[in-house]
């Protein structure tokens, strides 16, 4: 074998080590971009509009937007006694409440005695729980479904929004953001 | 058609692997440019439309009380808004189970005229979630119709 | 303590794979050839302990152990057994398990009976197999520990994905997962064999069974999948080149053109540095494909959970396998021996070609599938489908089945298509040739309509299905080996398939409309009548059920049942389609949503002999399961024989050292 002829394969060797190169690099790219959040984001650094709900239990306040204002951040949990998620995320609430976080509830189409009952079941971190019915505060900040939660800072601004129900490793994230919120 | 020289016969194949890598390569470049359908959210839309006929996708929110539905049954008219710009869209075929008002829509069709006539719609959901029109059964309701079934 | 027994031996299934790694290591330097003897027991055993912890999570979902927190996250108490069953893998922990359990397992199969390979290949095998597996030990025992207790049991299980709750899907991810798996097995051995530099036919021989039945399961993986897909969106289609879909057609595609350079290698001695790329390349795909799926990088139509994190982990597992692979390939593939050579017209040409057109499609799927994220890269969104995928993949695929007809009947080095030899070839091609121009004649004639790509798919199919069985000629079909029997039939089954790819593009017939019951319409040779609506319910669901009588050409009516379910726990819903299958086609009917008006949108298809597809799918997955059994069989045969001429030898050395 002439040495010309050997040269040349010992190049071209190389080439299926440079594609997977570009095509990890192009990846790496893919999951570090900043997620699509066009939806989530609208309200975020926006005021909750007013509000004031009638309580949904018997043994929790109602909530009303002047809750907000009070100069603490505050988590605003939607959830709903027919959702599992939100079962599901509850040692996560009840975590944050004992870390003495105030947690503030709003149940989505509800009945008193279906939120008695799974607050019963679940545990029960909320301060105040205001009842919506017809979904209106819930579509009023921009919540797409159940459960969501949302830091809002001392002065009633919606800070962070959590779609979807809180695992454990997003606590730290919930803190932090709730911290940054009380700056 | 002989026998390939002894020689080349390695060199004569990774020249043809190449030469159908690049060829690949170029066919899959030009017909991607050709080919591919763009998204636009509605403001992109309005403010650049793409040539009539051209497949796209148009991805925004179904806009509250904008879905009519058409005398035939199976067409619905409804508006795309991302807060900006509102495109009308129309669609025939059975929607997607969580196609609803206020919720994030993708459309994949073309314009007409002034309007974007979808061959298909896709509503993204997930199993962690309950996105919000879903349901008015309750937890206990559900278990009632398990054990009532059994 | 099922779990905690579990999670201790899978701790011990990875401590044993750091043993195979390391002693595999050492063994292959001169002065560790002691503990050379190591490797293939502690690869036994490796597999028997992960066995045993995947039995352990099996246990534990069978009796929905809900102190488990992955129990508790992913099944539920009410669910049917086979939903618990398949709760095992249908989550990211478990499927992880799966993995780890299936190459393991496979990893001690060769340790245990794989006897052709010179030991130094076989160690660097089985060593580059603890390497690989030890990157799924770390991820499941230090991110996702699929044994993880709850501190406090959880009341009831979360459930199942109602997508997810389907026959199919439980078998489907499974089936793709054995498949990507034994790729991984075909890439260790292309591994050892270029650690050891000794790439030939025996190391193809041994390769090849591991390539052949990753391949099996692939085929039936996709083949499923395309069904799961065709009768659970309701959309009618049964292939949209979504990324998901794409995942797995990706690693088929390569592991169908490894099978066939494996057996240029084995019976020719000759793409040696071209087989050991492939085995690469068709692992690379399989954990590209998981890669693709898992991160969810990429949009796609199938739900599925996804998870940018778990994604990084794989992508950096790809990083370090494939990155190194290649590496090790580009440094040593030059002192790879250069293999037999050939003529242009020879039995290895065609293969040859068969590879490139495979690669080609390879290519071409991979960079349409990437290509959403190359333009999002500079700030475009877009999103490629059927009208790229389509002609451009059509573009190799139609040379390479024209190839298909006629490689099988060439002989190995050289051949000739002139003379009385050439005769017997050209003639009988000839007259498939023929048979497909007659098809294109005919279509074009009678229904100039149809779309060039169908009516050339038609064109070919009838031509190649003929062909497809000429290897067959001349030879006693009794004698005939098993693998000639399972290439024929493989053949067989892409002219099949295709078949029902095209003639379901070219004739498919749809109607869509608001109908109150009573109402009649006209679908293809299907008079359908929707006779009523009404609610049902099943175990975990309720749904809406429409009751449509369907009369074939004024037959009697056929009843089917579509259905839009309304999934409890946790809630969902989903479009159970309902099919009317005939020798001839199939009647597709969907259940929309009730009009204002108490109109019910209903959608019909005609599908003129779509099933053909997946029958196709499946001769094709036979035809590579007789070529399994085939080489498998001679391989037994062969141990037997080896095993006795050595008693013999021994025997007779015992006499002659008789004094």
């Amino acid at each position: 074998m002439s040495g010309e002829v050997r040269k040349k394969p010992g190049l071209a060797l190389w080439l299926p080590l440079i594609l997977f190169a570009g095509f990890f690099a192009l990846v790496i790219w893919g999951l570090v971009r900043p997620a699509d959040r066009e939806v989530a984001s609208a309200f975020i650094g926006k005021p909750l509009p007013a509000f004031d709900l009638p309580p949904a239990t018997d043994d929790r306040p109602g909530l009303a937007t002047a809750v907000f204002k009070a100069g603490k951040p505050r988590l605003l949990n939607v959830f709903a006694s027919w959702c599992v998620p939100c079962a599901v995320e509850s040692p996560q609430l009840a975590q944050l409440a004992g870390q003495g976080v105030e947690i503030d509830g709003v149940a989505i189409r509800d009945r008193k005695e279906d939120v008695a009952r799974f607050l019963a079941q679940n545990g029960n971190p909320f301060a105040r729980i205001g009842k919506d019915d017809l979904s209106q505060v819930q579509l009023a900040i921009g919540s797409s479904g159940v459960p969501e939660t949302f830091v809002i800072d001392g002065k009633g601004v919606i800070r962070y929004q959590h779609i979807g129900d809180i695992r454990p490793e997003d606590v730290p994230l919930i803190l932090a953001k709730l911290e940054e919120a009380g700056k | 058609m002989s026998a390939i020289k002894a020689k080349h016969q390695r060199l004569v194949l990774l020249v043809i692997a190449l030469v159908a890598l690049v060829g690949a390569g170029l066919l899959a470049a030009w017909a991607l440019r050709n080919q591919a359908a763009y998204f636009y959210v509605p403001s992109d839309l309005v403010a650049r439309p793409p040539e009539p006929g051209r497949a796209v996708r148009l991805g925004g929110m179904v806009e509250k009380g904008s879905i009519r539905r058409a005398a035939d049954g199976v067409t619905i008219d409804f508006v795309v808004g991302d807060g900006k710009a509102r495109v009308p869209v129309r669609f025939t075929g059975i929607t997607p189970d969580l196609f609803v008002e206020g919720s994030g829509v993708v459309a994949e069709g073309r314009m007409e005229g002034p309007t974007f006539v979808a061959d298909n719609l896709l509503a993204k959901h997930d199993e962690k979630y309950v996105p919000r029109e879903m349901k008015d059964m309750t937890a206990s309701q559900a278990k009632q119709v398990v054990a009532e079934t059994k | 303590m099922i779990a905690e027994l579990g999670l201790a031996v899978l701790w011990m299934a990875a401590a044993l794979a750091v043993l195979q790694l390391v002693s595999g290591i050492l063994a292959l330097r001169p002065e560790g050839r002691q503990i050379a003897g190591l490797v293939r027991p502690v690869a036994v055993m490796q597999g028997v302990l992960v066995a045993a912890a995947f039995a352990a999570l099996i246990t534990l979902f069978l009796t929905t152990d809900l102190s488990v927190k992955l129990v508790a996250e992913n099944s539920h108490s009410m669910k049917p057994f086979i939903f618990k069953l398949a709760g095992t893998w249908g989550n990211h922990e478990g499927s992880m398990l799966l993995w780890v359990t299936i190459m393991a397992v496979a990893g001690g199969f060769v340790a245990l009976v794989e006897k052709r390979l010179p030991e130094n290949t076989l160690i660097a095998t089985l060593a580059g197999q603890a390497f690989v597996s030890l990157g799924f030990y770390a991820f499941l025992l230090l991110s996702s520990n699929p044994f993880e207790r709850l501190a406090e049991p959880a009341p009831e299980g979360a459930g199942l994905n109602p997508l997810l709750q389907d026959v199919g899907l439980a078998f489907h991810p499974p089936t793709l997962y054995v498949g990507y798996v034994g790729l991984s097995i075909a890439f260790s051995f292309a591994i050892g064999a270029l650690v050891t530099r000794d790439v030939g036919p025996a190391f193809a021989r041994a390769m090849r069974p591991w390539v052949l039945g990753a391949w099996i399961f692939l085929t039936l993986g996709i083949t499923a999948g395309s069904y799961w897909a065709y009768y659970t969106l309701g959309w009618g289609g049964w292939w949209f080149w979504d990324p998901v879909e794409n995942a797995s057609l990706m690693p088929w595609l390569a592991a169908t053109a490894l099978l066939h350079s494996c057996s240029v290698l084995a019976s020719r001695n000759a793409l040696k540095a071209w087989t050991v790329m492939l085995g690469v390349i068709a692992f690379s795909m399989s954990m590209v494909g998981t890669f693709l799926v898992r991160s969810g990088i990429l949009t796609s139509v199938h739900a599925f959970a996804v998870d940018p994190e778990r994604g990084s982990f794989i992508l950096a597992l790809l990083a370090i396998y494939i990155g190194g692979a290649l590496t090790l390939f580009a440094l040593r593939a030059s002192t790879v021996t250069e293999g037999a050579r050939f003529s242009f017209v020879s039995r290895e040409a065609a293969l040859v070609f068969n590879n490139v057109m495979l690669c080609g499609i390879l290519g071409i799927v991979l960079v349409g599938t990437l290509y959403p994220l190359l333009t999002e890269a500079m700030g475009v969104k877009v999103s490629v489908g059927p009208p790229y995928f389509n002609p451009v993949s059509a573009v190799f695929a139609i040379p390479m089945m024209l190839v298909m007809g006629v490689g099988p009947l060439l002989r190995w080095r050289q051949d000739s298509f002139e003379g009385k030899r050439g005769g017997r070839i050209t003639l009988p091609v000839g007259l498939c040739a023929l048979l497909s121009a007659a098809v294109l004649f005919g279509v074009e004639l009678m229904a100039p309509r149809i779309g060039l790509l169908p009516a050339l798919g038609l064109a070919i199919a009838a031509g190649l299905a003929p062909a497809s069985f000429l290897p067959l000629r001349g030879r006693n079909l009794r004698r005939t080996p098993l693998s000639i029997w399972g290439m024929v039939l493989g053949h067989f089954g892409i002219a099949v398939a295709l078949f029902g790819m095209a003639s379901e593009s070219a004739f498919s017939t749809e109607r869509l409309a608001a109908m109150r019951p009573g109402d009649v319409r006209q679908v293809g040779p299907y008079t359908v009548k929707l006779e009523g609506i009404g609610p049902v319910a099943g175990p975990n669901w309720t749904a809406l059920e429409a009751t449509v009588s369907a009369s074939y050409e004024g037959a009697a009516p056929a009843i089917l049942h579509p259905q839009a379910r309304t999934f409890s726990n946790p809630p969902g819903n989903r479009t159970e389609s309902a099919l009317k299958t005939r020798w001839n086609g199939q009647l597709y009917a969907v259940l929309g949503e009730e009009g204002e008006d108490g109109r019910w949108q209903m959608r019909f298809w005609w599908k003129p002999f779509v099933p053909m597809i997946w029958y196709g799918g499946a001769l094709i997955a036979l035809g590579g399961l007789l070529a399994l059994l085939g080489r498998v069989a001679a391989d037994v045969r062969r141990l037997v024989a080896t095993g006795k001429i050595a008693y013999r030898r021994s025997r007779k050395a015992a006499l002659g050292a008789r004094p």
